[in-house]
Order: C-alpha cells, then sequence, then structure tokens
C-alpha cells in the first residue's frame, strides 16, 4: 500500500526526517509511536502530500505522489489538531466536506453515534475541543476509504466517544483497511495495534508487532516498552 | 396724408434709383460671360448679377463701387494662378459667390478676396475653399465682413495664409463667419476698433484668433476651438471679451488664450474648456476677469513673467488640474468672491462665503513647472502631502495669493 | 476550484468584514454625493480615495483572511483537491467580494444621484475598473506575504509596508529621482516607473480621463504618443493585467512548495 524509500525532510536547520524507509503493505492497524519532535506529523503530513519532502519518494498503491493531488480520494485523515473555519456551523463544515467528496456518507450514523445532534446548528468557534474532536472524527470516518491516517485521535475525548472510536477503528480494520495511527495513550495504542512503528529522531527505530516489540524489551506492556527502548536509545 | 406723401417719396426715390443703378447679368452665354467683362461694362453703382456657373478667372479688380451678386453660388476659380478679386473702390459689395483655388506664394500674399485702402466695402454670404489667403482688409476703413463660410485644407504652416485677416484696418466689424482649416482663423495687425461677433474659427493650424497691436476692440460671442495654438492676442490696449468660449486647444504650446503685454481689457463671462492651458499671462496689467468659466483645463490660468493689477472676480474655477500657477512668488493681483472646486473649507455662518481663504496655487504646479515630467505624478498621494503641507506654509509660491472670500456655489451657471 | 471559491465567497459574504467594507462605500458615495451634489467632482474626489484605499483594504483584507482561513486551508489540504485550486480558489473568493463591495457599495449611491444621466459614467466606470483591478492586484501581493510569513504580525507589517512603500514612498523617490536629473531626457523613465507601480498605473489610468489637458503640455515625444493616442490606455490595462497575474502565478508558485 504505502511505500517510503529515503524519505528525508528539512525545517530551517532542523532535520526533522533523516532517511525514512518504510514499506506498509498488510491491512490492519499500524501505530506510529515516538517522542515529541520525533517526526510522526511530518511523516504522515508527506504521505498525504502537505509537506513536500526533501528528498525521497513515497508511492501509495505503486504510484508516486509527488504533485498528485487525485490520490488523497482513498485516504482519510484526522488531522492532530481538529481547527476548522470558526464561522462555519457544523451542519454546513460536513456539508461542504461531503460536497467537495461527491461521495455516498454515512454521517448522520456517525452523527447519532457521537451524540451530536444538539451541535449540528452551532458555530465551530463555539465548540469546545472535545466536541470538535468529535466533528473531526466524523468527518474522517464518515466516507469508504481503503486507507485511513489518524493524528492523535484520542485528544479531548471523553471515555464513552473514546469506546465508540476505538470500536470504528476495530470496524474498519475488519472491513480490511489499512490504519496509520499515532497517539500517546500507549494503552490505546496496545489495544488497537497491529504492528508498532518506532520513530526516534527522524529514523525509524523499531518496526513490529505488539508482541515483538515486548519480547525485544522484555516487558510486559507497551508503555514500558516504550520508555526501554527510549531508555536505551539515550545510551545508544 | 403724411403717409402718402412719404410713399410717394419713397417710389420717387427708388425709381430715380433704379434709373441710375443697373443690373447686368453676368452668365456664360451672356454678353459679360466672365466677371471681369460685367465689371468692364458696368458704371458706378451698377449690380452684377452672377449666374449660376463656373468662371474661371483671377485678378479680378473692382475698381468702382459695384455690388457683385451672385446666383445661386456661381464659382469663382481661380486655378492657383494668383490673387481673385482685389476691392480699390468704396462702397463695394461681394455677396454669395463660391471662389475657389487661390494661387499659394511664398512672396505674395494671395487672397481670395482683398480690400485695398478702401470704405465701406460689405463681403458676406460668400464661400472660400481652396484658398492661400481667405478675406484679406488692407488699410480699409468702415466695412462690414458677414456671414462667410472660409474652409481652409491647410498642412503647413509655411504655405497657407490666414482665413479673414486685418491689417492697418478700423471700424470694421466680423460677424457670423465661419474659419477653418487655415493658419490663423482671424489675423488683426493694427486695427483699432473692430467688432468680431459671433464668429467660429476652429481646426485652424495656429491660432484661431491671432491680434497684434490692435486697440478698442470687442470680441463677443464667438467660439474658438481645437486650434493648434488658441488665441493669441498681444501688444494691444482696452479689449473687451465677452461670452466667448475656448475649447479643446490641447497641446504643448496651447492655450484657449495667450495674452502678452495686454493693458486695460475686460474679460467677462468666457468659457475656457478642456484646453492645455485656459490663460496664459504674459506681462498684462489692470484686467479685469469677471465671471468666466474655468473647466477641465490642465491649468486655468498661467501667470508668467510681471502682471499686476488683475482682477479675478465671480469666476468658476471647475476640475482644472491646476487652477493657477505662478512662475514667481511675488503676486501684485486680486483674487476675490470665485468659485473653487477644489475649495474644501466650511461656512459655518452660512453667508454663501468660505470662512477660510483658498489658495490657489500649488507646490506642484512650481514643481511642474521647474520639471515637466513629474506631471505624470499629478494627483498622486504623495503630492497632495506635499501641497498641503505647502498651503500651510507657503515656501515656493506666493504667500499672498489667495481668495479671501472663496463662493460655496458657482457664481453662475 | 470553483467549489472552493463558492465556499470562500459564500464566508466571507457572511462575515462582518464584507458589510463592514461595504457600509463603508457605501457611506463615502453618500458623503461624497451629498456634500457636493455634483457627480463630476464627486468622481474626482473618489479617485483621490480611490487608489488610496483600496489597496491598503484589499492588503488589510487579504492578509487577515489568509491567516483567519488556515484552518480552512489545512482542512482542505488533507481533501483531493489540488493546491492551486485551494488557493486560487480562496484568493478569488477575497477578491471577488471585496470587489462586489466596492462595485455596490459606489455604485448604488451615484445611481442613486442620477448617474447614468450623468456624462461622468465613463470616469466613473474607469474608476471603478480601477478599483477592481487594484483589489486583485493587492490582495494577491498580500497573500503572498501571508503565504511566506507564519508570523502574523510580520506578514500584517510586511503587506502594510508594501502598501506605504507603493501609494507613497515610491511616489517621493520618483518625484526626487526626477529633480535631481532634470538635465536628462526623463518621459521614457517616468512613464517605466509609472508601470512598474500599480497605484501609480491606475492613476495614470484614471489621468488619461481626467487630465489629459495637463498631460498634453508637456513636450516629450514618448509622452505624446503615450497620452495622446490609445496606445497610453491599450499599455496601462495590459500592464495592469499583468500586474494581477504576476502575484497570482508567483502565489500558486509559493503554495505548490510550503509545507503545512
Amino acid at each position: 500500500m504505502i511505500e517510503i524509500t529515503g524519505l528525508h525532510k528539512k525545517f530551517g536547520k532542523n532535520e526533522v526526517l533523516r532517511g525514512i524507509d518504510l514499506d506498509i503493505q498488510s491491512k490492519g492497524i499500524v501505530a506510529i509511536l515516538g517522542p515529541n519532535g520525533s517526526g510522526k506529523t511530518t511523516l504522515i503530513k508527506s504521505i498525504l502530500g502537505m509537506v513536500i519532502p526533501n528528498r525521497g519518494n513515497i508511492s501509495i498503491s505503486g504510484n508516486s505522489i509527488k504533485n498528485q493531488w487525485a490520490y488523497r480520494k482513498e485516504i482519510e485523515y484526522l488531522p492532530q489538531i481538529a481547527n476548522f473555519p470558526g464561522n462555519l456551523k457544523v451542519k454546513e463544515l460536513i456539508h461542504m466536506i461531503k460536497d467537495l467528496h461527491q461521495k455516498p456518507t454515512n454521517d448522520e450514523q456517525l452523527i447519532d453515534l457521537f451524540g451530536l445532534q444538539p451541535f449540528l446548528n452551532k458555530k465551530l468557534s463555539t465548540l469546545s475541543g472535545g466536541t470538535k474532536q468529535k466533528v473531526n472524527i466524523v468527518l474522517t470516518f464518515m466516507f469508504d476509504k481503503p486507507m485511513i491516517i489518524l493524528d492523535e485521535p484520542t485528544t479531548g475525548l471523553d471515555p464513552k466517544a473514546l469506546i465508540h472510536l476505538k470500536e470504528l477503528i476495530q470496524y474498519e480494520k475488519t472491513n480490511g483497511k489499512t490504519i496509520l495511527v499515532t497517539s500517546h495513550i500507549m494503552n490505546f495504542v496496545e489495544e488497537v495495534a497491529d504492528e508498532i512503528i518506532y520513530l526516534l529522531e527522524g529514523k525509524i527505530y523499531f518496526k513490529g508487532s505488539v508482541d515483538a516489540l515486548k519480547k525485544q524489551t522484555k516487558q510486559k506492556n507497551v508503555e514500558h516498552a516504550i520508555a526501554t527502548i527510549t531508555q536505551n536509545s539515550t545510551h545508544v | 396724408m403724411i403717409s402718402l406723401r412719404t410713399l410717394v417719396s419713397l417710389i420717387c426715390f427708388l425709381l430715380t434709383n433704379g434709373l441710375i443703378a443697373n443690373t447686368i447679368l453676368v452668365c456664360n452665354s451672356c454678353k459679360a460671360n466672365s466677371v471681369k467683362k460685367g465689371i468692364a461694362l458696368a458704371s458706378d453703382f451698377d449690380t452684377l448679377l452672377i449666374k449660376k456657373g463656373i468662371y474661371k478667372e483671377f485678378n479680378i479688380v473692382v475698381d468702382k463701387p459695384l455690388t457683385l451678386k451672385g446666383e445661386g453660388f456661381p464659382v469663382v476659380d481661380g486655378e492657383d494662378k494668383g490673387e481673385i478679386i482685389r476691392i480699390v473702390a468704396d462702397n463695394v459689395t461681394i455677396d454669395g459667390l463660391f471662389i475657389v483655388n487661390v494661387g499659394t506664394s511664398y512672396t505674395s500674399d494671395y487672397a481670395a478676396i482683398r480690400v485695398v485702402k478702401s470704405k465701406n466695402f460689405l463681403i458676406q454670404n460668400v464661400v472660400l475653399e481652396k484658398l492661400f489667403f481667405g478675406i484679406y482688409i488692407e488699410k480699409s476703413n468702415h466695412g462690414r465682413i458677414y456671414h462667410n463660410k472660409i474652409i481652409g485644407d491647410a498642412k503647413d504652416e509655411y504655405n497657407s495664409g490666414n482665413g479673414i485677416q486685418l491689417w492697418y484696418s478700423n471700424h470694421v466689424e466680423v460677424e457670423r463667419n465661419i474659419v477653418q482649416g487655415v493658419r490663423d482663423g482671424i489675423y488683426l495687425e493694427f486695427s483699432d476698433e473692430v467688432l468680431i461677433k459671433d464668429n467660429a474659427s476652429t481646426n485652424n493650424l495656429r491660432y484661431g484668433l491671432h491680434f497684434m497691436f490692435s486697440n478698442d476692440d470687442v470680441y463677443t460671442n464667438n467660439i474658438f476651438e481645437n486650434n493648434g495654438a488658441g488665441v493669441a492676442v498681444m501688444f494691444s490696449k482696452r479689449i473687451k471679451m465677452y461670452d466667448n468660449t475656448f475649447r479643446k486647444n490641447w497641446g504643448t504650446a496651447a492655450y484657449g488664450m495667450l495674452l502678452k503685454e495686454i493693458n486695460d481689457a475686460e474679460i467677462f463671462n468666457n468659457t475656457f474648456e478642456e484646453n492645455t492651458i485656459g490663460i496664459n499671462i504674459e506681462g498684462s496689467n489692470r484686467i479685469v476677469y469677471k465671471g468666466n468659466d474655468f473647466k477641465n483645463n490642465g491649468w486655468a490660468i498661467k501667470v508668467l513673467g510681471a502682471c499686476y493689477s488683475n482682477t479675478f472676480t465671480q469666476n468658476n474655477f471647475l476640475y482644472n488640474s491646476f487652477d493657477i500657477s505662478y512662475n514667481s512668488r511675488l503676486n501684485d493681483n486680486v483674487f476675490d468672491k470665485n468659485f473653487w472646486s477644489d475649495y474644501t473649507g466650511y461656512d459655518l455662518n452660512n453667508d454663501g462665503i468660505g470662512d477660510v481663504p483658498y489658495r490657489p496655487v500649488k507646490l506642484f504646479s512650481y514643481i511642474v513647472n521647474r520639471t515637466p515630467e513629474t506631471i505624470v505624478l499629478l494627483r498622486s498621494l504623495f503630492m497632495d502631502i506635499i501641497d498641503f503641507s505647502e498651503k500651510v506654509s507657503p515656501v515656493f509660491t506666493p504667500d499672498n495669493l489667495f481668495d479671501t472670500n472663496p463662493l460655496m456655489k458657482k457664481s453662475h451657471d | 476550484m470553483f467549489k472552493i471559491l463558492k465556499y470562500s465567497f459564500y464566508d466571507l459574504m457572511r462575515s462582518s468584514w464584507s458589510y463592514v467594507y461595504f457600509l463603508f462605500y457605501l457611506a463615502l458615495g453618500f458623503v461624497l454625493l451629498f456634500l457636493n451634489n455634483d457627480v463630476s467632482k464627486a468622481v474626482i474626489t473618489l479617485m483621490n480615495i480611490i487608489i488610496v484605499l483600496v489597496p491598503l483594504i484589499g492588503t488589510i483584507f487579504g492578509v487577515m483572511y489568509f491567516y483567519n482561513s488556515k484552518e480552512f486551508t489545512e482542512l482542505l489540504l488533507a481533501q483531493p483537491i489540488k493546491r492551486s485550486s485551494i488557493f486560487l480558489g480562496q484568493y478569488l473568493g477575497v477578491a471577488f467580494s471585496l470587489t462586489l463591495s466596492l462595485l455596490l457599495g459606489l455604485g448604488i449611491p451615484f445611481v442613486i444621484y442620477g448617474l447614468l444621466e450623468s456624462t461622468a459614467i465613463f470616469d466613473f466606470t474607469l474608476l471603478l475598473v480601477n478599483g477592481a483591478f487594484l483589489t486583485l492586484i493587492f490582495t494577491a501581493l498580500s497573500f503572498n506575504i501571508a503565504l511566506v510569513n507564519e508570523n502574523k504580525i510580520k506578514g500584517f507589517g510586511y503587506s502594510i509596508l508594501v502598501w506605504l512603500f507603493l501609494a507613497v514612498i515610491y511616489d517621493g523617490l520618483f518625484l526626487m529621482s526626477l529633480i535631481v536629473f532634470e538635465e536628462y531626457p526623463l518621459d521614457t523613465f517616468s512613464l517605466v516607473a509609472t508601470l512598474l507601480n500599480p497605484i501609480d498605473l491606475s492613476r495614470t489610468l484614471i489621468l488619461l480621463k481626467l487630465d489629459i489637458s495637463a498631460l498634453l503640455g508637456y513636450t516629450g515625444a514618448v509622452f505624446k504618443n503615450f497620452f495622446g493616442t490609445n496606445q497610453g490606455l491599450i499599455i496601462s490595462l495590459f500592464t495592469l493585467i499583468l500586474w494581477t497575474f504576476l502575484p497570482v502565478w508567483r502565489l500558486l508558485f509559493k503554495a505548490k512548495r510550503k509545507d503545512f
């Protein structure tokens, strides 16, 4: 599905990605982990074409994405910070995104699921962070696309919404989709991820299944495993 | 009874006159088959009735008091050989002729009709085309040039002549003529007490009206439009100019009117519209400008050199790029109660007169005089700022030049 | 692109700023006409205002909109839409809504006061065309500045500087160089300098109409050709169009290479 070779990206003097090679062929859920500033979001944005890499190539379904845009029809993206045009109403925003895609959606079902009904006629600027994130999730999951990229999807969610989100992710997984997710909540990762990619200082430090990670670090849960990796790396 | 006696005497008078003044027919098949022959056959006070036709003649000399009257505009064709009609006798009338093809010369000023040292002439309803000079009045007083049409096709100044020219001729009336496409439409030199009225002088190469050394003349109701350099009035005294229109005289040295060494003139109720310079004034004193309209000119009034004791009052200055331009800091002229469309003051006591004096001279006009290219910066914000600061404290422009009583409304429509 | 344009335009039409702008012009038109009660004079005053204010408003509005719609832009960037369509659509949305406010805001009072019967209608139309061009140009310039500057304060600062430079300082330098080099033939220089500044350019277009009598007073042959024939009008209009396209082209070029 996604093939990345020799990806480099600098922001000014700050080298964020230093040669990422990545091949995600499997269906299922891939978690991208790493400390702050390790390049997770940059990597995701590169895949989406929002960040233009300095070097390297990204191919999706065998085609390079450079200067392309149509491939995004196959990707659902949940941005990290839910920033929306403030003076739009929720309903209008959903309508607009639907209008831009011209594809069938199941937005009503999702609105029900997250209890957004009372907010539909409110302006986005008046919503709380968590409600915005729910809107964000609705916008992401309402289409039926083979690939889903989620950047910190749990931010600001209440427990109930978090459960719904996990269900959604599981549901999409069973539909045979490829799901890329970043998160700081290790429990969440442990629960949903099939595979883990650990980024450190712009490089892939670990790639493998959750079990492989635990085995390698000899830890019982992901949280400790990650902590161990980070510790080791600082000694390296 | 009285009226009957008057009638009888009138009839007697007409009969006796009729007996003396004969009418001589001139036509291609007549005994007089040319104008020249007609004149030769005629005696004093006869009328030559010239029938419709073409008369190829030039150097026709009218040497006795005759009336040459055309019927249906007979054509007198000079075939470019020289002067066509020369009047050397008093009391001659030329009426209703179509005169064409005056010869062009670099040594003699050939004219379609020339009047030399003769009194009481009348030239009317004449049409002139393909001419060099049109009507040339030379040392002849007390005449009238009425309702003629002079259509030239002048291309260059050096080989073209003037439409109507007066030279040392006083007490002449020039009325309702149309002059176009010649060098100077109407030209006067050393001619006093002349009345120029209701003429239209347009599209001439040089000046619509040009006069020098001619005093006590009156100009009213004329239109001067689209002439090469407008109207030039020079070295003359006591001129009266009323109700004339000066329009669309565009170009480097073009103006509605040029006043040079003019003293004691009255310039009332004229309209100056869309000229590069409305009035260009040089060395002219004691002139009263009153009730004139200056509209959409580049410069409404440009004052060069010493001009003293002129008065500008009740004029409308409307949308000119520059209202007044001075090339010195001295001012001895009075501006009072004019309407300035650029005036931005207020009238708190509602007496129709602005409470703040208006300064019609902008710094920018001074700059443009110095560096003409700067004209492209006209109406730019930077210029407005500079003009404003100059307005507040004049450095380059005359500091005593302002209209203390600017009108809030146009002085007239 | 048209969808983006539609949404941006729609978005702006609902924002109070468009109304402020519209009401400002409406008030300006009425006040001018009320004070002068003469369409011709109001057109001249209006010209002075338009060539200064329209660029300023276009600049401020453009920067403001660009920064304010950052979220919208980021949302769109993840959608299957071409980047150039996103920016072109937003740009046109802003420029069109500003132009519409200008046209309606000034058009309504003037039409009410009898513009259609007045001889000033051509001058007025020219003024509005100029205003529209200036809006397009300065919105594009401000988009350019905002795109390159992540920092809002910097972006605002630079935009105002650009406006100040083109509206005032440029003419000051221009005037100074004309006076300093007055012994040399300067007509070609002054025409070129005029073409290089969109504000001067649109001012010239209006001068051609209002002050042709004065412009023809100058001797230079180049001037004469430029102002005395239709050449001036054609060249000025063409350059204005170029002035509109260049910043838009640069905007799209830069946007294509920018990281979000």
